[in-house]
């Protein structure tokens, strides 16, 4: 069992949770995930660590609460137990600090795992600026946070109640578009249409995907996404990818296999 | 007197109704039942049984003491080679090793080894205590199938402190994520690890080795020595147009939806989708399972397309499935998958005919041109092979690996290529049997032993 040493609730949706969770904090870095589940009968979820301290060994996690299972944590309290919490899992975030110039793009809670990126890029000395888009301002996390390790930040919000009304994109298409390095982070369809832009310009830019997954270990093959036209493994060969190289149409639709009622519960014992 | 060329039939469920729920298939002998089973071992000076057996289990002396009704002393018997027993009676592939060689083979039916196993595991009850001198000397080791888990009992009672360290949540390998409940319940497997345990092992669940530590770590962290049981979990990719649509899983994936997450019951918050005809790829065990579970999960029709001839799974799954409706097309391998809106409507086909080798001898098979046909499905399961993870491969420097990934380690002894590490199972041999990744478990125990023993004494 796994306690939960802080909880912050940063809005409506959105909760973080310090936890301690010594096997993972020991050797975690940014662009890794945990699985955790809640209580007994709980399906496994993973969700990206944001941030960790190895000398109190915790780890730090975001989560939006839109399913079963994140409304569950999101009823936890301090001093609470979640039954199961493994990692880390996946590959640390390819962070080459020859770019001098990055660009981070975070969409709604995708925000949370572009911050310890982007931490360790300013920590390495990078110039970093970063576009952060959410439903309204107050949907927009780590703020803050955010504007410690940023040269420029920009927002973006649906209903322009923070920075511009519109998408990332529209403040990205505005930018120079001179960076070294793009990382996007957030739903697909956003981290699909930053990549139709920076292809233009020849802007690398790296993509984090968070597809349905139960080990995390590559044993199942749940995650499998096509990058390169190859099948990867995104708990084992990602989650960080190159966006030009993502089928983000497949990533999208395998998405929805869990959408519809025709799923089978059988009544057995 | 009955026919002593006759076993004495097992009671199982009734395949017409079995094939709805995920009760364990067979029921399993009763006292008398057993009595009289063991009555037929005709308690050979040179017996055959125990050649067949990977693991060498004493069957004449066990079942013995079953004809003198002393079911607990014939547990303690197996128990002295094999610290599984209730799993191995009920998923070593008898016919092919100790069953198979035995005498009474050659006129009627072998003794029913593996059910007698059973019953005597399924019979003993006491919880052993662990009298072993402590050695002070620590053992990790990586991964609670039965690899791990043999090596770890063998080195707990030989006074080590072992602590088990897996990455899943439940302890148990396949045995509790891939082996359906309707042939290993997972009760059974529960009670194998609580013994397991009770010998003062410890489990530590939720650790990747690899990523949360390293194999490095573990030693800079005291362990003296370490055992890698990681198995072959990582699915083959079979490199075909269509593979990744929707309702085409692995059969990882699936099983351990079933088993793992318990998706067929009601309160489980990990759900299946399966649609009404189901098409699983591969003839092994995994392929049969998938099956049967398809079935149970309310599949209409369920279908085994394997490109050989010869279904590779344990003898007595492909009677059940067959009993259960489970429909078999051999010689016929997939292409092609071809999908509407993302899902899988239908997989294209090649028939296939066997060759025989010149070198091997061994059967090998070609597809026959133009023979394609399209074969409409709902759902498709692949159980085409596994290969072995390189989780821990990837960042153990020193640690040699061949073949498609799998960890080197010496036959004798299992040790890899780095002093003090050890190895076995299918993370060395690829996909093989429970009793198989046992006994390497018990050889680098062994191994382990011998070592610390003959070691000078370091001051
Ligand atoms: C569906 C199915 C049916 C089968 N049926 C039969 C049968 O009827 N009879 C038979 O004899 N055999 C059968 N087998 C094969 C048999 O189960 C395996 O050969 C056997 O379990 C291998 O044992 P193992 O200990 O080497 O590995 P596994 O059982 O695979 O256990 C490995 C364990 O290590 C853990 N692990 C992996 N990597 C790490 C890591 N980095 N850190 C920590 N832990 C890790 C895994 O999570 C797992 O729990 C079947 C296999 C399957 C999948
Ligand atoms: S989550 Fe199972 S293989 Fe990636």
């Amino acid at each position: 069992m796994y306690r939960i040493i802080k909880k912050v609730i940063l809005n409506n949706d959105v909760t973080m949770m310090e936890i301690h969770a010594p096997f993972v904090s020991r050797r975690c870095e940014p662009g890794q995930f945990i699985i955790l589940r809640v209580d007994e009968n709980g399906e496994r979820i993973p969700l990206t660590i944001t941030d960790y301290n190895r000398e109190k060994e915790t780890v730090t996690i975001i989560f939006q609460k839109v399913g079963l299972t994140t409304k569950k944590l999101g009823l936890k309290s301090e001093n609470d137990y979640i039954q199961d919490f493994a990692g880390p899992l996946g590959n640390p975030a390819p962070i080459n600090i020859k770019n001098k110039r990055v660009l981070g793009i975070g969409g709604g809670v995708g925000i949370a795992p572009l911050y310890p990126q982007i931490k360790k890029l300013k920590e390495a000395g990078c110039i970093t600026d970063v576009i952060l888009g959410g439903k309204t301002g107050e949907h927009i996390i780590l703020k803050n946070n955010f504007s410690e390790i940023s040269d420029n930040i920009y927002f973006a919000t649906d209903d322009g109640s923070l920075g511009e009304k519109g998408f990332v994109t529209d403040i990205l298409k505005k930018t120079e578009l001179s960076y070294d390095l793009v990382i996007a982070i957030g739903p697909l369809i956003m981290m699909k249409s930053v990549t139709d832009i920076t292809k233009k310009y020849n802007i690398k830019t790296n993509v984090s995907l968070n597809p349905i997954m139960i080990d995390g270990t590559g044993m199942c093959g749940g995650c499998r996404v096509t990058v390169g036209g190859k099948t990867k493994f995104a708990c084992v060969d990602g989650p960080d990818f190159d966006g030009f190289e993502v089928d983000f149409k497949e990533c999208m639709e395998r998405q929805t296999v869990y959408d519809e009622k025709h799923i089978c519960f059988m009544g057995a014992k | 007197m009955n026919d002593l060329r006759k076993k004495v039939q097992i009671k199982e469920l009734i395949s017409a109704e079995r094939n709805k729920n995920f009760e364990e298939v067979v029921i399993g002998y009763s006292e008398e039942e057993a009595v009289s089973e063991s009555q037929r071992c005709l308690n050979c000076k040179n017996p055959m049984c125990v050649k067949g057996c990977p693991v060498n289990v004493p069957i004449p002396d066990f079942i013995e003491k079953i004809k003198e009704r002393k079911f607990n002393e014939a547990y303690k018997i197996i128990k002295t080679e094999n610290f599984l027993p209730a799993v191995c009676g009920r998923v070593c592939p008898q016919e092919k090793q100790c069953e198979g060689n035995c005498i009474r083979n050659k006129t009627g039916d072998s003794v029913s080894i593996g059910k007698l196993e059973r019953f005597v595991s399924d019979y003993y009850s006491v919880n052993e205590e662990n009298t072993a001198e402590k050695n002070n000397k620590k053992i990790a080791v990586i991964g609670s199938g039965p690899a791990g888990i043999t090596c770890a009992g063998e080195l707990a009672v030989k006074g080590y402190e072992v602590t088990v360290f897996e990455a899943l949540h439940i302890p148990g390998g396949v045995l509790s994520y891939g082996i359906p409940e309707f042939r290993l319940p997972k009760k059974i497997v529960e009670n194998e690890i609580d013994k397991i345990k009770n010998l003062g092992v410890k489990i530590i669940t939720n650790v990747i080795i690899g990523k949360s530590m390293t194999i490095d770590d573990l030693l800079y962290d005291g362990y003296d020595s370490v055992f890698i049981g990681s198995g072959a979990g990582l699915p083959r990719i079979m490199g075909i147009p269509g593979e990744n649509l929707k309702e085409i899983y692995y059969a990882n994936e699936f099983l351990t939806r079933v088993n793992l997450m318990k998706a067929y019951k009601k309160d489980s918050e990990t759900p299946i989708k399966i649609g009404k005809t189901v098409t699983v790829i591969g003839g092994g065990n995994v392929a049969v399972d998938s099956a049967r579970t398809a079935k149970r999960l309310g599949a209409e029709k369920v279908f085994i397309v394997y490109r050989r001839e010869e279904i590779p799974a344990r003898e007595e799954e492909i009677i059940h499935a067959r009993e259960e409706g489970i429909e078999f097309i051999l010689l016929t391998s997939p292409v092609k998958f071809i999908g509407e809106n993302g899902f899988v409507k239908a997989v294209e086909m090649v028939k296939t005919k066997l060759l025989e080798s010149e070198k091997s001898g061994k059967k090998d098979f070609c597809e026959i041109e133009g023979s394609n046909y399209l074969f409409e499905t709902d759902t498709v399961i692949i159980a085409a092979g596994q290969t072995s993870n390189p989780i821990i491969s990837s960042v153990t420097p020193g640690l040699k690996i061949y073949g498609n990934g799998k960890i080197f380690a010496d036959s004798e002894t299992n040790q890899t290529s780095i002093k003090k590490v050890y190895a076995g199972g299918d993370a060395v041999t690829g996909a093989a049997t429970v009793i198989s990744a046992m006994e390497a478990g018990k050889k680098a125990a062994l191994a382990i032993d011998k070592y610390f023993k003959n070691e000078p004494e370091t001051v």
